[in-house]
């Protein structure tokens, strides 16, 4: 059996907008991907332990409440702190672009912003997940 | 070939001794690797068997939407009370078109999954039939060995003929709800059948009186000892959880004290030996049929823990000397 890509999606803070997460989830299960999805209103603390139960090899934040600068690079902090900073993390949402260097510093391997197709953001976790086992 | 060069490998062996500490990474990795049919996973499990079969195994089952999920966020919580350290394998199905699956029963279950004694893990069929994954059972020694004391399986949202739970669990729960569906539907055979527990959830919904004397009508009684009790839940409240924790604690003492338990451990072996049978058997185009004086020996072998299922049918099939 090949290796299944499995990634979650999750929803860091308060904001309860999940659209367009779930949207994405769709189209990653349609490209043969395991997705698992978490709920809203998750801690970057609850994201990195399921991430970490879940043996996932990327996790896809989505915020558009305006706290990507905080949540992000926290959920980045936890996982490498559980020594599980292999974890490829790549972020979605209403995010001004001059944002998107500062989080990549942060550790983010990937940000999407508005317009952004979802045949890139799925080719993008189909190469990422290619991290040796 | 690959199967046997990857025993010795230090990997393993480093991922085994971690798991049995207590580390959920080496869990989760585990089971990934199960999942994928690594040969370091077979290893492994070969490795950990005998330590398992501490857990008390309960299968939870019924058609979706019936709050299998709700009610297994709720049992969480009690048994965590009770101080039970509990685990959770919960199924949802795979695509067959694109092999894709959203696996979404963490969601009700996130306020139990911020506690450090339970693990849960989402599973995917991956094209397995009958409600479960094939890597299913091998993920819950896996939480076994890890140390938990209760393993709860849930099935994919499962219609009339999913089963097999029953053979493998230690205790199955037939989740409904009111109003899905008459007597006549009731009266089937297939998934009414199976429960040791039945459980009307989303009890404050209409119907819920005449589903449950519905159900009193038809529910089997498997074993000697053992009526399986019909119970109404509202697990979105948490109505009547603790009556189904007690139940479900009273269904192990009884499978316990009645040597039940050892009837459906053998039970258990057998199902799974007869599984990984077919499954080595095919992989291996090995068309050379295991007798049945061998493979009852075999089972009685796999129930008892003297050895590991995958290997009892590597020994049935001559690629594996006894030893």
């Amino acid at each position: 059996m090949p290796k299944k890509i499995r990634v979650l999606m999750a929803k860091p803070g308060l904001d309860g907008h999940d659209r367009g997460v779930k949207v994405i989830a769709r189209a990653l299960r349609d490209a043969g991907i395991e997705v698992i999805y978490t709920g809203l209103r998750q801690s970057p603390e609850d994201i990195a332990a399921a991430a970490i139960e879940e043996d996932v090899d990327a996790i896809g934040l989505s915020c558009l409440s305006g706290a990507h600068m905080t949540l992000f690079p926290r959920v980045v902090q936890v996982l490498r702190k559980k020594k599980a900073g292999d974890i490829v993390v790549a972020g979605g949402g209403i995010i001004p672009p001059e944002d998107v260097p500062k989080l990549k510093k942060a550790g983010l391997k990937e940000v999407f912003g508005p317009g952004t197709s979802l045949q890139e953001i799925v080719d993008f976790f189909q190469k990422s997940a290619g991290r040796p086992r | 070939m690959k199967a046997r060069a990857a025993g010795g490998r230090p990997s393993t062996a480093k991922l085994v001794v971690s798991l049995q500490r207590g580390d959920k990474r080496a869990a989760a990795r585990l089971i990934s690797l199960i999942e994928d049919d690594e040969p370091a996973a077979r290893a492994a499990l070969r490795a950990i068997y005998r330590h398992t079969g501490g857990a008390h195994v309960v299968g939870l089952t019924g058609p979706p939407g019936t709050g299998k999920s709700t009610l297994i966020s709720r049992l969480l919580k009690e048994f965590r009370a009770r101080g039970r350290k509990v685990g959770v394998i919960a199924v949802d199905p795979t695509s067959p078109f694109t092999g894709g699956a959203i696996l979404g029963d963490r969601v009700r279950m996130a306020e139990a999954s911020r506690d450090p004694n339970v693990f849960i893990r989402s599973m995917a069929t991956r094209g397995y039939p009958g409600g479960l994954a094939l890597a299913t059972f091998d993920a819950v020694r896996v939480l076994e060995a890890l140390g938990m004391d209760l393993v709860f399986v849930e099935t994919v949202g499962a219609g009339q003929s999913e089963v097999e739970i029953a053979k493998r669990a230690h205790t199955t729960v037939v989740v409904e709800m009111p109003a899905s569906g008459d007597a006549v539907q009731i009266l089937k055979a297939g998934i009414l059948e199976i429960g040791d527990v039945y459980v009307v959830n989303k009890a404050d919904l209409e119907g819920a009186d005449s589903m449950m004397t519905n159900l009193r009508l038809v529910v089997p009684s498997h074993g000697k000892g053992w009526k399986p009790p019909v119970l109404r839940t509202v697990a979105s409240e948490g109505t009547g959880v603790k009556d189904l924790a007690d139940k479900l604690e009273a269904h192990w003492r009884h499978l316990n004290e009645s040597g039940e338990r050892v009837a459906r451990e053998r039970a258990r072996a057998e199902t799974e030996l007869r599984g990984a049978l077919a499954e080595v058997a095919l992989r291996r185009l090995a068309a050379k049929p295991a007798s049945e004086r061998r493979l009852r020996a075999a089972t009685e072998r796999v129930a008892n823990r003297t050895v590991d299922v995958r290997t009892a049918a590597e020994e049935l099939l001559g690629n594996r000397r006894r030893g």
